[in-house]
C-alpha cells in the first residue's frame, strides 16, 4: 500500500446506497457520479444531525440555535476555502450549482450596470465590438449565460474548437484570443470528454491581452487536487453534489479584489449594508452575493463531504480514477463497434468515458444496461449538444468513475455492453 | 428483465428493418419534430390523395429504437386509410402511450402498434414513441389547412 493507496472496499461502506438492492434482486453499478454523486453517511448524518437539533436561519437571528446554525455555515466556507487554496475565505460565495455561479458572473458585465454610476469598471464594461471567448466542449451552463450576455451587450461570443481527439485545439490561440477579448471561460474537465484542459496555456495568452478567465471546474474539482491560487484564473465554479455533497448547494470562487468591483447579481435580505427608499449601500463579499436565506444545510452537507473527501486524500482519489480510467480504456476496446469520443491515453483526461455503439442508440444502451444489470451510466448529449454536434453524433453513452467504483464494475459494464450488442445484433 | 419486455421482438424486427424509410415526393406537407431531451429528431412528410386517403407517409430522422420502430409501423398502419381513421388511431395509440401502463390496449384499432404497450411504463421512453405520431398528426392538421 503506497501513501496514495485507497481502501475501495472500506469505502463502499460509508456509502450505503451502493450496497441497496434494485427490483428484481439486481446489485446497482454507479457509473453516473458525473451526473451527481452518491452520498457517504458522515454527510447524511450532518444534515440530518444540523436539522434535527441545531438549525435557524444564520447570520440574523440573536439567539443560541442562530448563532449555531451560522457558525456551521460560515464554518462550510471556511472548509471550502482551505478545500481549493483560496487565499481568503470571503472570496467562496455560496451559490444554488455551478450553473447560479457561471450565470453570476455573466450578468457582472454590460455598461447598462454601470449607468448613471461614476465607477464604471473597464473590465466589466462590455459592448459590440468586445468578445467572450468559450469552448465546443462546453455543458450549457457555460454556453448560455454567455449567450445571453452577448445578446444583452451586443458583444460577440466566439469559440475554441475542439479537435479529433478530444482536445481544445489551440492551434489558433493567439486570433481567437486577442485585445478584443474581455473574458475565456473553459472547462477545467470536459464532462463528456474527460478531457482535462490545458489551463496554464490559455491563461498565458488572456494574461497578454488583458482578459478575465472563468474555469468551470464542476467536474474537476471533485475527482483532483485543486488550488485556485496556483491556477492563476479569476473565477472558479462547481457545486456540491458532484463531489459528496447535497444537491442546491454550488460555489463560486473569485478573486477578492474583482468581486469587490462586480456589481450585485441578485437583490435581497443579507446582501445590504443599508437600505434607504431610494437606493442601497451592500455587504462586503462573500454576503454581497448571497441575497435571501441561504442553502443552510447544504452548505453545512457540503462541508461535510470536504472532510470526507480530505480525509482521504484527493491525491489518493485521483490515483484511484486514474487507475479505474486505465484499466477501463484496455477493458472498452474489446467491445467491437465501440468509438471512444474523447483522449484514449490517460494524459490530461479524467474517469469520465463517453463513447457510441456502432447501430445502436445510447437510449437503447442505457436501458438494456439498467434494466438487466443494474448499471446506471448517462446516455444523451449531457448538456453539450454543440460537442455532440461537432462529432456529427446526437448522443453519447457515459460512463463516469469515483472513488468508491471498482474495476469489477467496469467488467460488468463491458459485459452488459456485449449483450446489448445481442440483443440489437 | 423489465427492460426487454419493452423491447418486443416486433420492436426490434421495425427497427432493424424500417418500412417506408427515406423522404418521398410527391408530399402536401413536410414536418421537422426533435425531442429536446435526447436529440431524436424526424422529417416526415405527408401525401393525401383522393377522397382523403393517405397515399403516403415517408420518413427520415435519428433516434433510438423505440422512436425509430414507432416511425415504421406509423408508416404500415396509416397507408391506404383516411385521415379520419389515421387520426383516431393516432389518438388510440396516444392515450395507450400515456396511460402509464394502466391502459388495456385496442388491438383492433393499433394492430401490430400494441407492441408498444411496455413502453408506457417507462416514462422517460414515452416521448420516443410518440415523435413520430405527432409529427404525423401534426403534418395532417397542416395539409387539411392547405
Amino acid at each position: 500500500m503506497t501513501p496514495t493507496s485507497l481502501d475501495v472496499e472500506r469505502i463502499r461502506k460509508d456509502f450505503p446506497i451502493l450496497s441497496r438492492e434494485l427490483p428484481g434482486g439486481r446489485p446497482l453499478v454507479y457509473l453516473d457520479s458525473g451526473n451527481s454523486s452518491q452520498k457517504p453517511a458522515a454527510v447524511v448524518e450532518t444534515i440530518r444531525e444540523h436539522l434535527a437539533m441545531h438549525y435557524s436561519n444564520v447570520g440574523r437571528a440573536m439567539h443560541v440555535l442562530g448563532a449555531e446554525s451560522t457558525e456551521a455555515y460560515e464554518g462550510a466556507r471556511d472548509k471550502v476555502a482551505a478545500f481549493v487554496g483560496a487565499p481568503s475565505r470571503d472570496e467562496v460565495i455560496f451559490t444554488k450549482n455551478a450553473s447560479e455561479a457561471l450565470n453570476l458572473v455573466a450578468y457582472s458585465f454590460g455598461q447598462h450596470l454601470w449607468r448613471g454610476t461614476a465607477d464604471a469598471d473597464p473590465r466589466f464594461t462590455l459592448g459590440p465590438g468586445d468578445e467572450i471567448v468559450i469552448s465546443e466542449m462546453e455543458h450549457h451552463s457555460n454556453i448560455v449565460p454567455w449567450q445571453l450576455l452577448a445578446q444583452r451587450t451586443g458583444a460577440t461570443l466566439r469559440w475554441f474548437g475542439v479537435t479529433d481527439e478530444g482536445r481544445l485545439d489551440l492551434s489558433g490561440l493567439p486570433e481567437l484570443i486577442t485585445e478584443r477579448t474581455k473574458i475565456v471561460s473553459i472547462a477545467h474537465q470536459s464532462n463528456v470528454l474527460g478531457t482535462v484542459n490545458p489551463v496554464a496555456d490559455v491563461l498565458a495568452r488572456v494574461r497578454e491581452v488583458g482578459a478575465l478567465m472563468m474555469l468551470d471546474a464542476s467536474q474537476s474539482v471533485p475527482h483532483h487536487p485543486v488550488n485556485v491560487a496556483e491556477l492563476g484564473v479569476d473565477f472558479v465554479a462547481f457545486t456540491g453534489h458532484k463531489m459528496l455533497g447535497p444537491s442546491g448547494i454550488g460555489v463560486l470562487w473569485g478573486r477578492a479584489e474583482l468581486l469587490d468591483a462586480m456589481p450585485p447579481f441578485l437583490g435581497g435580505g443579507e446582501m445590504i449594508e443599508a437600505v434607504w427608499m431610494d437606493h442601497s449601500t451592500y455587504a462586503p463579499i462573500p454576503h454581497k452575493f448571497e441575497a435571501g436565506t441561504p442553502p443552510i444545510v447544504e452548505a453545512i452537507g457540503l462541508g461535510a463531504a470536504v472532510d470526507y473527501l480530505q480525509a482521504i486524500g484527493m491525491e489518493a482519489v485521483e490515483a484511484h480514477e486514474r487507475s479505474l480510467t486505465a484499466y477501463a480504456l484496455e477493458a472498452l476496446r474489446e467491445v467491437p463497434g465501440l468509438r471512444l469520443i474523447g483522449p484514449d491515453s490517460l494524459e490530461l483526461r479524467g474517469g469520465t468515458l463517453a463513447f457510441t455503439l456502432e447501430g445502436i442508440h445510447p437510449h437503447d444502451v442505457g436501458q438494456i444496461l439498467d434494466d438487466e444489470f443494474g448499471i446506471a451510466v448517462r446516455v444523451g448529449h449531457h448538456c453539450a449538444r454543440p460537442l455532440h454536434l461537432r462529432f456529427g453524433i446526437p448522443a453519447t453513452t457515459r460512463a463516469s468513475f469515483y472513488l468508491y467504483n471498482t474495476t469489477g464494475e467496469i467488467d460488468a459494464l463491458v459485459r452488459g455492453l456485449l449483450h446489448v450488442q445481442k440483443v440489437f445484433g | 428483465m423489465i427492460g426487454e419486455s419493452m423491447y418486443q421482438e416486433l420492436i426490434l424486427e421495425h427497427y432493424k428493418h424500417p418500412q417506408g424509410r427515406g423522404l418521398r415526393e410527391p408530399y402536401d406537407t413536410e414536418v421537422h419534430h426533435v425531442n429536446p431531451t435526447c436529440g431524436d429528431e424526424i422529417t416526415l412528410r405527408v401525401r393525401v390523395g383522393t377522397a382523403g386517403r393517405i397515399e403516403d407517409v415517408s420518413y427520415d430522422g435519428q433516434g433510438c429504437s423505440i422512436s425509430q420502430a414507432a416511425a415504421s409501423v406509423l408508416h404500415e398502419l396509416t397507408a391506404g386509410s383516411t385521415v379520419e381513421e389515421t387520426l383516431s388511431v393516432v389518438d388510440e395509440f396516444t392515450r395507450l402511450m400515456q396511460g402509464r401502463g394502466q391502459v388495456e390496449a385496442d388491438e383492433d384499432v393499433l394492430g401490430d402498434a400494441v407492441a408498444f404497450a411496455g413502453v408506457a411504463k417507462f416514462p422517460a421512453r414515452v416521448k420516443c414513441a410518440l415523435l413520430s405520431w405527432m409529427a404525423y398528426k401534426d403534418a395532417v392538421v397542416r395539409s387539411a389547412a392547405l
